[in-house]
């Protein structure tokens, strides 16, 4: 799905739907979809293809972004909230603030990543049903 | 209705330009696309941002804006700070979020017409 | 306040949602930013913007936006309308900026969303 804007979110759409039709808590849904969003939406900016692995178990959410791309060289600086390399048709399109790995680990409860240069990414994300609900 | 008196009842924290807030504002623009805000505000405006970049100093004195807020506590980055400073061009800082800035000036500015 | 009385304050044409009209909202985010909405906006609030392709949709399905203003007399690109259409998310349009747009509803009682979302 690299490079093709057409139909980025829409893996994280269908993630939500069948969230949904687990029945899991609302709270818990939003967050996974942001999850899956923010990394679907870096794929398709930055990288050539990946995927998203969704794994569900009672009381907690797994989802993986894999790609094969360009990496990340210094993770620690992509990670600083405002570095962004985005490039023009990006920010047109609402994206290039920043944020979104922040976003990413803000709302997981367990974030895990990784990167070679000139091989791709691998982004490891946890939501527990449990914590979300109590937060809700 | 000037800079200054939005400073004060808005709390903003002016981290550039403190010598130009006596400026007059004639209204408000608010956008992330420097794109759309070189296009369609006009002078003498105050921007509503959460953008940091150093071309929004560009894109403010181009435009002859008043000055810039930024918003969510969004600080101006090291090199946009330097380039407002030489360029006296008024940066102000809210904590809030731009709906809430934009809702309590837009009371300020239709109180004072 | 309802998406109807909101309407009237705008000036708005309603695209997608004419049946959703009685929908009551209290907050609002204003951002063209899609990563910013991703991490401030709460569920239910009105979103504002001058952004108009699709991942706008998708930004607000995500979050369970309840409705979308697009602003300066923007209006969907053909992918925006299918997809809002799809997902049900209601689309006002109006031909005031972003600025007069968020003014005007925060004297009528709208607030912004100030928790973070994600903060724990
Ligand atoms: N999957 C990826 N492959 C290669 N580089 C990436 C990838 N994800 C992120 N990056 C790099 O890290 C930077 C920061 O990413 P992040 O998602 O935090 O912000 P952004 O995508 O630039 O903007 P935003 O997500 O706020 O719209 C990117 O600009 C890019 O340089
Ligand atoms: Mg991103």
């Amino acid at each position: 799905m690299g490079g093709n804007f057409d139909n980025a979110g829409e893996v994280s759409s269908n993630i939500k739907t069948v969230l949904k039709q687990i029945g899991l808590p609302k709270d818990v849904i939003r967050k996974a979809a942001l999850v899956a969003y923010e990394s679907e939406i870096n794929i398709v900016s930055y990288a050539r293809k990946g995927m998203i692995r969704l794994r569900v178990v009672p009381e907690s959410i797994m989802i993986e972004a894999i790609d094969e791309g360009q990496g990340i060289p210094d993770i620690e600086q992509a990670m600083q909230p405002g570095f962004s390399t985005a490039n023009q048709k990006i920010r047109e399109m609402g994206f290039g603030a920043g944020m979104g790995l922040c976003n990413i680990k803000s709302f997981s409860d367990v974030f895990h990543i990784s990167s070679e240069v000139g091989k791709g990414t691998h982004l490891r994300m946890i939501i527990r049903a449990s914590s979300a609900v109590l937060n809700s | 209705m000037d800079l200054e008196s939005i400073v004060k009842a808005l709390n903003l924290k002016v981290r550039s330009g403190e010598d130009k807030l006596k400026a007059e504002i004639r209204g408000g623009y608010t956008g992330d696309l420097l794109s759309d805000v070189m296009a369609n505000s006009k002078e003498g405006d105050v921007w509503i941002t959460r953008q940091v970049h150093q071309n929004i100093v560009a894109v403010a004195s181009l435009k002859e804006h008043a000055g810039i807020i930024l918003v969510h506590g969004n600080e101006p980055a090291k090199d946009t700070l330097e380039k407002a400073v030489k360029g006296g061009v008024p940066i102000m800082v809210s904590d809030l979020p731009g709906f809430e800035v934009i809702g309590r000036l837009y009371a300020l500015m239709s109180k004072t017409g | 306040m309802t998406l109807h009385e909101i309407r009237k304050l705008l000036d708005a044409e309603v695209l997608i949602g004419e049946d959703q009209l009685d929908m009551e909202v209290k907050t609002a985010f204003v951002a063209d930013l899609m990563s910013d909405v991703l991490a401030f906006a709460t569920a239910g609030s009105l979103l504002i913007t001058g952004l108009t392709n699709p991942q706008v949709v998708r930004t607000a399905d995500v979050l369970d936006i309840a409705a979308i203003i697009m602003g300066r007399g923007k209006r969907p690109s053909q992918e925006t309308f299918q997809l809002a259409e799809e997902v049900n998310i209601p689309i006002l349009t109006t031909k005031y900026i972003l600025f007069e747009i968020a003014g005007r509803l925060y004297a009528k009682g709208i607030r912004g969303c100030i928790e973070k979302v994600g903060s724990k």
